[in-house]
């Protein structure tokens, strides 16, 4: 432990950060190209459109998926004990999740190819499924966490998990999966109206405005919901910020409206929420003027808002038991060692500002609009 | 308390996702690199026929890619949907290098390959040379910390286990990284998908070529696919040679069995080329042995020995017998204080920690190895041979295909500096009829590599029937079956769609002047 830059406590808050920040970026980067293709085929009729559409994303979709895969391989490395049980916990839902996100490669990749109105009839669903399946399920996860999880470990830490698929369709959860569909369909459209040529602009902004009353409407049902009734989790008694990682030595208690009291205890948290909700009313606005541009940097402040919002209600809480709340998982007993987190945070250090380098110049390559003009170059098969 | 059933089926379903993600990522890495050196020489000659191939050979590349990219996805997840308890275990050593093949490799490839599409005309022709470079770069490093990853459980090196978390814990990253093993499969894996896009350009140019078509386009690309896959050939079965001999170092259990080599032979050991093993009588019928070959390339020696697996399963024996001492000693650290351990018990622990487990082996045989009996270590130990018959003709299809290779392009080399691939046509037929081998060969390098690690999920850590999730077995079929027939779905429109591009060929695609 001495051979650490920081002690393992801060070394712990430092990586609930880091994932925080991959979550947001995926938000932010993923967000809008699958908020696109859950509602591309409503915003593009012809063939031509759809492909303006497309062609919006195409060149940049990949490298914004990886937001989501090194999400994945962070939390593996920073959390292993959170990946373990929650996907295999949420097993029928992940393997939905990875489905629909197999769709979208393939349907990028594939749907160009012929030009028979059928082919491109069957991509045009898989991509409407890639992008709308995955903003619904990661509300439904993320609400899933405030509920607790029923799972727990057994005598050599092998996470047990009960309750199958139907269990996660709580109300609350699905609240949640309508949160983040509106939130990523905003994000999606607001990229639309800034990205695309007319007619489609003007129905991204129509979408767009749709989708953020339904954002503001389901966000703030959901923490009336969190203030009054529904179960928080909270750490009791004492716990070790710096022991080893061993979820099974701490009280947690379960009471109505115990999610807020980060925010009572710290004030300046409500900045997120009201970020979120502000936000969302900016881009309303931004989207009624036809300001494209505008909208996609508020819907960006929806996004980390939202997902701040719901970090910092959780904290120190990564993914509560609902069986035993005792050996629900948190950020100071369930991270792997203080040696692994700080080689990765140097990695993290390096690279990520490596990575937003390039992919701001890739962005700036790709500046302009695709309108229906431009598309003609690559009529027919591509 | 294990439920075989989902152990059976977690294991079909990894094999499964596994094999058809390496059906498409070694060809992304070989015709990377082939659209770097195609677009090196357009760059360099300014001629505008290798901007054409690079393109042409692109549009297959954009196929297989999407391929890839979309199994892969089920990849990086498995681990915790399915191998819950492997993903706890050795979380902290293991997800370090899958978490860095994303923030220095994946994030790269992914991110220019967009512009390597879509960028001709929106850069400069140095910069769409550096793009299409990077994704090459990207996916050839993305290979290298996938085989850091997967080197650490052939030979888990760097790591101790912690009884306070219950898992392996990271002790040294630069052993995890600088991991012989790692490196070795590393320069091996990726050789071989270079193999793998040379012969997939050499075949297909081949066929024009037999038809007359894109004859310029076609004759270049062979001469590329030539000179780069009789390098890489070369590579692969020389660097492969070093996988033997590193196997030989840590994994002896897996020569062993690639060779039917039942009992200790003296040194120098002889290689045996043919033969059929039989597992019930421990023996190997009808063998044909080159003298020496086994002891030079397992030990660079001929005075050591190869050990065979009548030795191997003794030894293991043995280890499961420390093993339990490190086990028992664990329940009771487990169930005592956890800040105030026994100082005695702690160091009976940690005197047999590194053969724990080869006692957690008896959990598929007893549900308390603390108490086994003779029988149940004796049957533990035996659990330690992997499927000899497949390994053994598993290796020799697959070395056989090797040579069979570095011939190929050793004989299109020849026929490319001379310009004679016209007058020989059934080079090309050869060639052509080739097209399916390197997966073939891929195939059972996979095998080879991860079916004979069994029983081993990390190499003498933790027993794969451990490594699963506590899920329900029907949960898992649904899941198989469902990857089952969405993969062979994707995988059908997929062959579809390469199969066409290559029939319109260049000149149906418009790369033709």
């Amino acid at each position: 432990m001495t051979s650490t830059l920081l002690d393992y406590a801060t070394l712990r808050v430092v990586w609930w950060l880091i994932i925080g920040v991959l979550l947001i970026g995926f938000a932010v980067a993923d967000g809008f190209d699958l908020g696109l293709g859950a509602s591309f085929t409503y915003l593009g009729r012809t063939d031509a459109e759809r492909r303006a559409l497309l062609s919006s994303v195409e060149p940049v979709w990949e490298g914004n998926q990886v937001w989501f895969v090194l999400g994945g391989g962070a939390v593996f490395a920073a959390w292993p004990l959170l990946y373990a049980a929650s996907f295999s916990g949420l097993y029928l839902a992940m393997f939905l999740l990875l489905v629909s996100l197999i769709l979208r490669p393939v349907g990028f990749a594939f749907r160009g190819k012929l030009t028979d109105v059928r082919w491109r009839a069957v991509w045009d669903a898989a991509l409407t499924l890639g992008g709308g399946v995955p903003a619904l399920l990661f509300g439904v996860a993320f609400a899933n966490l405030f509920l607790g999880v029923p799972f727990y470990f057994d005598g050599m830490q092998r996470p047990v998990v009960t309750g199958g698929f139907f269990s996660l369709l709580h109300p609350f959860a699905l609240l949640g999966g309508i949160i983040s569909l509106s939130m990523l369909v905003l994000h999606g459209n607001a990229y639309a109206a800034m990205k695309v040529g007319e007619p489609m602009a003007a129905r991204a902004c129509l979408i767009g405005r749709v989708a953020s009353a339904v954002f503001v409407v389901a966000f703030a049902g959901a923490g009336l919901w969190v203030a009054t009734s529904l179960g928080g989790y909270q750490i009791t008694g004492a716990i070790n910020h710096a022991g080893p990682s061993d979820p099974m030595h701490k009280v947690v208690a379960i009471t109505a409206g115990a999610w807020l009291s980060n925010f009572r205890a710290w004030p300046w948290m409500w900045a997120a929420p009201v970020c979120a909700i502000l936000g969302a009313v900016a881009a309303h606005a931004l989207l009624y003027l036809r300001r494209g541009g505008g909208a996609f940097m508020a819907s960006v402040v929806v996004q980390g808002g939202t997902i701040l919002t719901g970090g910092f209600a959780l904290f120190p809480f990564l993914m509560p038991s609902s069986t035993f709340p005792d050996q629900s998982l948190t950020v100071w007993d369930a991270s792997s060692s203080a040696k692994t987190l700080s080689i990765m945070l140097g990695a993290v250090i390096v690279f990520l500002p490596i990575i937003l380098a390039y992919t701001a110049w890739v962005f700036r390559v790709l500046r302009g609009r695709v309108t229906l003009e431009n598309m003609h170059e690559h009529e027919g098969e591509y | 308390m294990i439920d075989f059933d989902v152990v059976t089926l977690s294991r079909l379903q990894f094999a499964l996702t596994a094999m058809y993600h390496f059906l498409f990522v070694p060809l992304t890495l070989g015709l990377s690199m082939i659209l770097v050196i195609m677009e090196s020489v357009y760059v360099m000659t300014g001629r505008d026929i290798w901007k054409r191939m690079t393109k042409f050979w692109g549009v297959l590349f954009g196929i297989n890619f999407a391929m890839g990219v979309a199994t892969g996805i089920t990849m990086e997840f498995q681990f915790g949907t399915n191998w819950a308890y492997y993903a706890h275990y050795v979380g902290d050593i293991f997800g370090a290098p899958l978490a860095l093949e994303g923030l220095i490799a994946f994030f790269l490839e992914s991110t220019f390959v967009g512009l390597f599409f879509l960028g001709w005309d929106k850069v400069s022709k140095i910069g769409h040379l550096i793009i299409t470079a990077l994704v090459a770069l990207g996916s050839s490093l993305s290979a290298l910390w996938i085989l850091i990853a997967n080197g650490w459980m052939q030979h888990p090196v760097g790591a101790h286990f912690n009884y306070h978390t219950m898992r392996m814990e990271l002790s040294s990253f630069s052993e995890v990284l600088f991991n012989p093993v790692a490196q070795a499969k590393f320069v091996h894996t990726v050789a071989a998908g270079y193999v793998m896009g040379s012969i997939f350009v050499l075949s297909i140019s081949a066929w024009y070529l037999l038809r007359g078509r894109n004859v310029d386009i076609a004759k270049r690309s062979m001469a590329v696919a030539a000179s780069f896959g009789l390098a890489c050939s070369i590579s692969v079965v020389v660097l492969g040679d070093e996988s033997g001999y590193l196997d030989g170092e840590n994994q002896k259990m897996k020569v062993a069995s690639i060779e039917a080599e039942w009992r200790t032979a003296p040194p120098p050991a002889s290689f045996t080329l043919f033969g059929f093993p039989d597992v019930a009588a421990r023996k190997t019928h009808a063998e044909i042995k080159i003298p020496w070959m086994l002891g030079l390339v397992a030990t660079r020696s001929i005075d050591q020995r190869v050990l065979g697996i009548y030795d191997l399963v003794d030894r293991a024996r043995s280890r499961i017998v420390l093993g339990i001492e490190a086990y028992s000693a664990l329940q009771v650290l487990r169930a005592g204080p956890a800040e105030t351990p026994d100082a005695a018990v702690l160091r009976r622990f940690e005197a047999n920690q590194a053969d724990l487990g080869y006692a957690l082996l008896l959990l598929r045989f007893t549900d308390n190895p603390a108490a086994a009996t003779p029988q149940q270590i004796d049957a533990a130990a035996w659990s330690t041979v992997p499927n000899v018959p497949v390994l053994f003709w598993s290796f020799r299809f697959m070395v056989g295909l090797g040579l069979f290779f570095i011939a190929l392009f050793a004989t299109a080399f020849y026929l490319a500096t001379r310009h004679r691939f016209e007058r020989h046509p059934w080079f090309l037929k050869l060639a052509f009829f080739s097209l399916p081998l390197p997966w073939i060969a891929i195939e059972l390098g996979w095998i080879v590599a991860e079916y004979g690690r069994q029983p081993w999920v990390v190499d003498g850590v933790l027993p794969t029937f451990l490594g699963v999730s506590r899920t329900s077995a029907g949960n898992v079929w649904f899941s198989l079956l469902g990857f089952a027939v969405f993969y062979s779905t994707l995988a059908a429109v997929d062959a579809f769609l390469i199969v066409r591009t290559i029939r319109r060929g260049p000149d149906g695609l418009g790369y033709s002047p």
